[in-house]
């Protein structure tokens, strides 16, 4: 019975811990944005390898995503005689929800594991340690410019998959399926509001982008510096990221938009 | 060297391809464009009954949209439905002070917007200016509920 006590207990400080760390990491990388001043080309590089690799992914699904909705839209809305409302579902969907969403599921799966596998596999070659014997503080010069770079990409590919989204959803509803062109685009400028719709698509990606990058190099930094420790890392930051954007996602919705 | 020019060039088109995305929802997709002319002014109008007219629906005039409803406030006195109009600086001097306001639908299950028809006055509405002449949203139990009542008279006549 105790026992069952201790181990619950322990759960409790171990996660506990875990938690406080995570912070404290945060806390170093937000501090060490002088770092990005310094030596803007350590930005440059991770501006590279988190956003600009991860752009084929995120503007392949966005128009695709963008496509289906047009067909699916057109589908449900043609029964009641409501094509033309086919760019407001399109173009709100994609830029209040699936944007920033499916953006940052994707972010974790190309970039965030890539970040993690990176982090961790410095730290099981010891490189970590050997920039720690160099007097550079590991955490500002790789994992801040990391952490930065993911947080400006986030917005930028959840842009352009909205973006995308609704050139695609444009292509299928009145390029394929002969909605008119001038209904499509005049209904969506009169429903779609700036503040309320694309600010807060805007907000969610930022928060989204901190969150994800935030746990893949928590992840990587603090895995155990073996190949198992590695992959296991890789894994739980898809894993975490994953839920952690599908519930901030709803707490978010209910803030912004839930009157 | 060339290897750093590159990547310099990579990340900025993808900086600006992300910027121009931005621009392309802001511009395109929502309402900034139409919004953002600033000025205009603002108009009451007193209803009845607005039906299920909400802030920022439409208010169009001849069928073309000169604005948009900023508020809604109940009046405790006459019990009355205040909307303050919100009416684009592009048509300052364009509507006569004798102009009469009806709430449509559009559509038979879309929402609620203010249409005006002009009237023959030769002053013109300003900041500030009230519309008296005023018609209430049509609700539909009610013009169900008046229908079977002259429906049920016209029976009664009959015996």
């Amino acid at each position: 019975m105790l026992d069952l006590l201790a181990r619950l207990g322990r759960i409790g400080i171990g996660s506990l811990e875990q938690l406080g760390r995570g912070h404290l990491l945060l806390l170093y990388m937000v501090v060490g944005v002088g770092e990005l001043f310094t030596h803007p080309r350590l930005l440059l590089k991770q501006l590279y390898s988190v956003g600009v690799l991860s752009l084929l992914i995120v503007a392949i699904s966005g128009t695709f995503v963008g496509m289906v909705l047009g067909l699916q839209g057109y589908y449900i809305l043609s029964q009641f005689g409501a094509e033309q409302t086919l760019g407001v579902m399109v173009s709100a969907s994609l830029v209040r929800e699936l944007g920033p969403v499916v953006t940052a599921l994707l972010f974790a799966g190309r970039a965030g594991s890539a970040l993690t596998a990176e982090i961790g596999l410095m730290k099981a070659t010891e490189q970590l340690s050997g920039l720690e014997m160099m007097a550079v503080n590991p955490v500002k010069r790789i994992l801040t410019p990391r952490f930065f770079a993911g947080h400006i990409s986030m917005p930028m590919l959840a842009a352009m998959f909205s973006a995308l989204g609704v050139m695609g959803g444009y292509f299928v509803g009145v390029g394929l399926l002969g909605v008119d062109d001038g209904a499509f685009w005049s209904q969506m400028q009169a429903k779609i509001d700036f503040d309320d719709d694309v600010l807060n698509g805007v907000i969610k990606s930022l928060v989204f982008g901190l969150v994800c990058t935030w746990i893949a190099l928590f992840q990587g930094y603090s895995a155990v510096p073996t190949a198992e420790g590695v992959s296991r890392a890789t894994t739980r930051t898809v894993v975490h990221s994953s839920l952690a954007v599908l519930g901030l996602d709803f707490i978010l919705t209910a803030l912004m938009f839930g009157e | 060297m060339n290897n750093n020019r590159m990547l310099e060039i990579t990340v900025g088109a993808f900086m600006a391809l992300g910027l121009l995305a931005l621009f392309f929802l802001s511009m395109q997709v929502s309402n900034l464009s139409a919004a953002s002319s600033g000025g205009g002014y603002n108009v009451e109008a007193r209803f009845d009954n607005i039906g299920s007219l909400k802030v920022r629906s439409p208010v169009t005039m001849a069928g073309v949209r000169v604005g948009r409803v900023s508020a809604i406030d109940f009046d405790r006195k006459t019990f009355e439905a205040v909307v303050t109009l919100h009416i684009d600086s592009d048509y300052e001097q364009a509507i006569p002070d004798d102009t009469f306001a009806k709430i449509f639908t559009a559509g038979l299950l879309g929402e609620q917007y203010i249409g005006l028809d002009a009237g023959g006055s030769p002053n013109f509405l300003a900041e500030g200016g009230k519309i008296s002449l005023t018609q209430s949203a049509l609700v539909l139990e009610e013009i169900i509920g008046q229908f079977l009542f002259s429906k049920a008279e016209e029976g009664g006549k009959v015996e």
